[in-house]
């Protein structure tokens, strides 16, 4: 596999929230506004991107029944050092993603990506697998986050493009975080076909 | 090299490998951020102040050192605020109440007749998207404006309730928690009520 | 009182799926039949109680006093996946009957993320507590009513899926997308409780 294919696997052929449905709660907990569902993405992006490369690293080392609490604890590691990074230098964005950020530990992605790609491949590969992935996620999100404030504020990236009583309330709130992503990936099965 | 074989041993000397150096590492992130964290605190605190009070952030002015008063169990931090010729320019007060989700932190600001200048809401764990607009819709542009109000001439309850405020859709709990925290601080502010002291430290605490 | 309002508000004011976005997996992936989801809801009502008393103590306990609030989220999820495997291990032990009901449903547990969200919640004492005092009692009484508010919406989706099998859906919005649009209309009816609390 050439290595920009596996980038790009993640980011279309498998991407993970509109093709294999993973890591829903943040998709639909945090996509309030393009700006939030792309911070998550990011965010998410960081861990991946580290867990990958340092679980392929020591993939030798780490005896094959403890397999799932070393990736945990690699996992939570990188998440808490992510928590505080925000905490101290993007404020705003530690706030409104609150607890879902201690959550990516349980985003089934990571875990997915380093059972399923970073425990069998290279580190190099298994770097490229976790941008692709994370990409293929924030792109995701950020689109999700997209529809959802356009339809519910009419703004998109906080850029006012009607007036906000034209919006419908529901689709900030939580049912129009189910049903945005419902004909999002309803359309991306249309178009595939 | 060999993959390890999963012995006892191997499992436990590697899982607390792990761990370690986990554990490690996370204690040197933490020695190196709390500064900033605090710091970023801080400068909320201070920013807050300024703009609940309407003050341009370039201008000039004294915050007296906070003092907390405590009433009812409640909790307030007060700080007066003075321009640099030593004019009383207003106070800003701080509280929790419980919202939707516990520990909605409002500031409020309030100039000397307890007319509302400004407010900020300084945290709040609310559910994405739920009572989440509260920073905007009690401003002077949003629809439950309470700028220029003041508590003991104004109603300020939400309308469900006989007040004069409109609240936030689908976020009456949120709302009220809100309109609540500016009554009493008010109350606080210039009501009776014991003072604790002006050290701004929190040992008055439970 | 403040105990029937924690109730209220966890089951339908704030139900877990539907209006906050925890535990989203378990819902859209073993929601095909009723009797699977009731093993599930049953399942995470089981070890979320015993996860939120373990992991409130070891935040009051060790984690408060040393100062190492940093580690709150390493520690946490590990003992959440101890504390499973445990339970596994004990219930096939103790009662190979329950085992059998719950035993497939409690390794997909570990990631599902409404257990390490309400434990945070109630270790950081952010929770809901409708002017009950935060602590052990509040906290436990939360994660009950937090636990059979996933089950509820668990079980009725799984009814709603199990009618869906039998109707003429437009091609593109077969299995998932028709799912998450019935789960939509579902936090839409959800929403009405919100005055309740």
């Amino acid at each position: 596999m050439s290595k920009l294919s596996i980038m790009m696997n993640g980011i279309i052929k498998e991407n993970p929230t509109f093709v294999l449905l993973l890591g829903m709660c943040p998709t639909l907990g945090t996509t309030t506004s393009a700006i939030n569902g792309l911070g998550m993405g990011l965010a998410t992006t960081f861990v991946l991107l580290c867990s990958n490369t340092v679980i392929s690293l020591l993939k030798r080392v780490i005896p094959d029944m403890v397999r799932i609490p070393s990736f945990i604890v690699i996992i939570a590691t990188f998440v808490t050092v992510l928590q505080m990074l925000l905490q101290a230098y993007v404020p705003s964005l530690y706030e409104s993603l609150g607890l879902f950020i201690p959550l990516i530990v349980v985003n089934c992605i990571v875990l997915g990506r380093a059972e399923a790609f970073a425990a069998k491949n290279t580190p190099f590969d298994s770097l490229l697998d976790g941008i692709g992935m994370g990409l293929g996620f924030t792109l995701a999100l950020t689109l999700l986050g997209s529809v959802r404030e356009i339809l519910g504020s009419g703004k998109i990236f906080g850029l006012q493009m009607w007036s906000e009583e034209y919006g419908c309330l529901a689709f900030v709130l939580a049912p129009g975080a189910f049903l945005a992503l419902g004909y999002l990936v309803a359309i991306i099965n249309k178009m595939k076909k | 090299m060999k993959k390890l074989e999963s012995t006892l041993g191997n499992m436990v000397i590697v899982l607390t490998l792990v761990s370690l150096v986990a554990a490690g590492l996370l204690a040197v992130m933490n020695e190196v951020t709390s500064e900033p964290i605090r710091l970023q605190a801080e400068q909320k605190e201070q920013n807050g102040i300024k703009k609940v009070l309407v003050i341009g952030a370039d201008q000039a002015v004294t915050v007296a050192p906070a003092e907390v008063k405590k009433v009812d169990e409640q909790e307030y931090t007060i700080y007066k605020v003075t321009d640099a010729q030593g004019n009383a320019l207003g106070a800003a007060v701080k509280t929790s109440v419980q919202g939707f989700s516990p520990n909605l932190t409002v500031m409020v600001g309030f100039d000397a007749e307890g007319t509302i200048k400004g407010y900020e809401i300084l945290s709040q764990a609310e559910t994405p998207g739920l009572g989440a607009n509260v920073p905007t819709w009690f401003q002077a542009d949003g629809k439950g404006s309470v700028i220029g109000k003041n508590p003991a001439k104004n109603n300020l309850t939400v309308s469900k309730d006989g007040g004069e405020i409109q609240a936030i859709t689908a976020s009456t709990i949120t709302s009220r928690a809100f309109l609540k925290a500016i009554n009493l601080e008010y109350n606080a502010l210039f009501g009776a009520g014991e003072a604790h002291g002006n050290t701004g430290a929190t040992n008055t605490q439970k | 009182m403040g105990y029937i309002l924690i109730i209220i508000s966890a089951i339908f004011v704030n139900n877990v799926v539907l209006s906050q976005f925890l535990g989203i997996c378990p819902f859209l992936g073993v929601s095909k039949k009723i009797s699977t989801a009731a093993g599930m809801g049953a399942a995470v009502t089981f070890v979320l109680t015993l996860a939120t008393i373990v992991t409130y103590l070891l935040q009051q306990y060790v984690l408060n006093p040393f100062n190492l609030q940093y580690l709150q989220t390493i520690a946490f999820i590990l003992v959440i996946a101890a504390l499973v495997q445990m339970v596994e291990i004990i219930l096939k032990k103790v009662s190979p009957s329950l085992y059998q009901a719950l035993g497939v449903f409690l390794p997909l547990i570990t990631t599902n993320c409404c257990i390490l969200g309400v434990a945070i919640m109630v270790g950081d004492g952010s929770y809901n507590a409708q002017g009950v005092e935060v602590g052990l009692l509040s906290g436990v009484v939360y994660a009950i009513a937090t636990a059979i508010g996933f089950a509820l919406a668990l079980i009725l989706f799984a009814g709603l899926r199990e009618h869906l099998e039998l109707m003429d859906v437009p091609k593109p919005l077969q299995g998932m997308p028709i799912a998450l649009i019935t789960a939509g209309i579902m936090a839409m009816a959800f929403i009405g409780f919100s005055g309740l609390v």
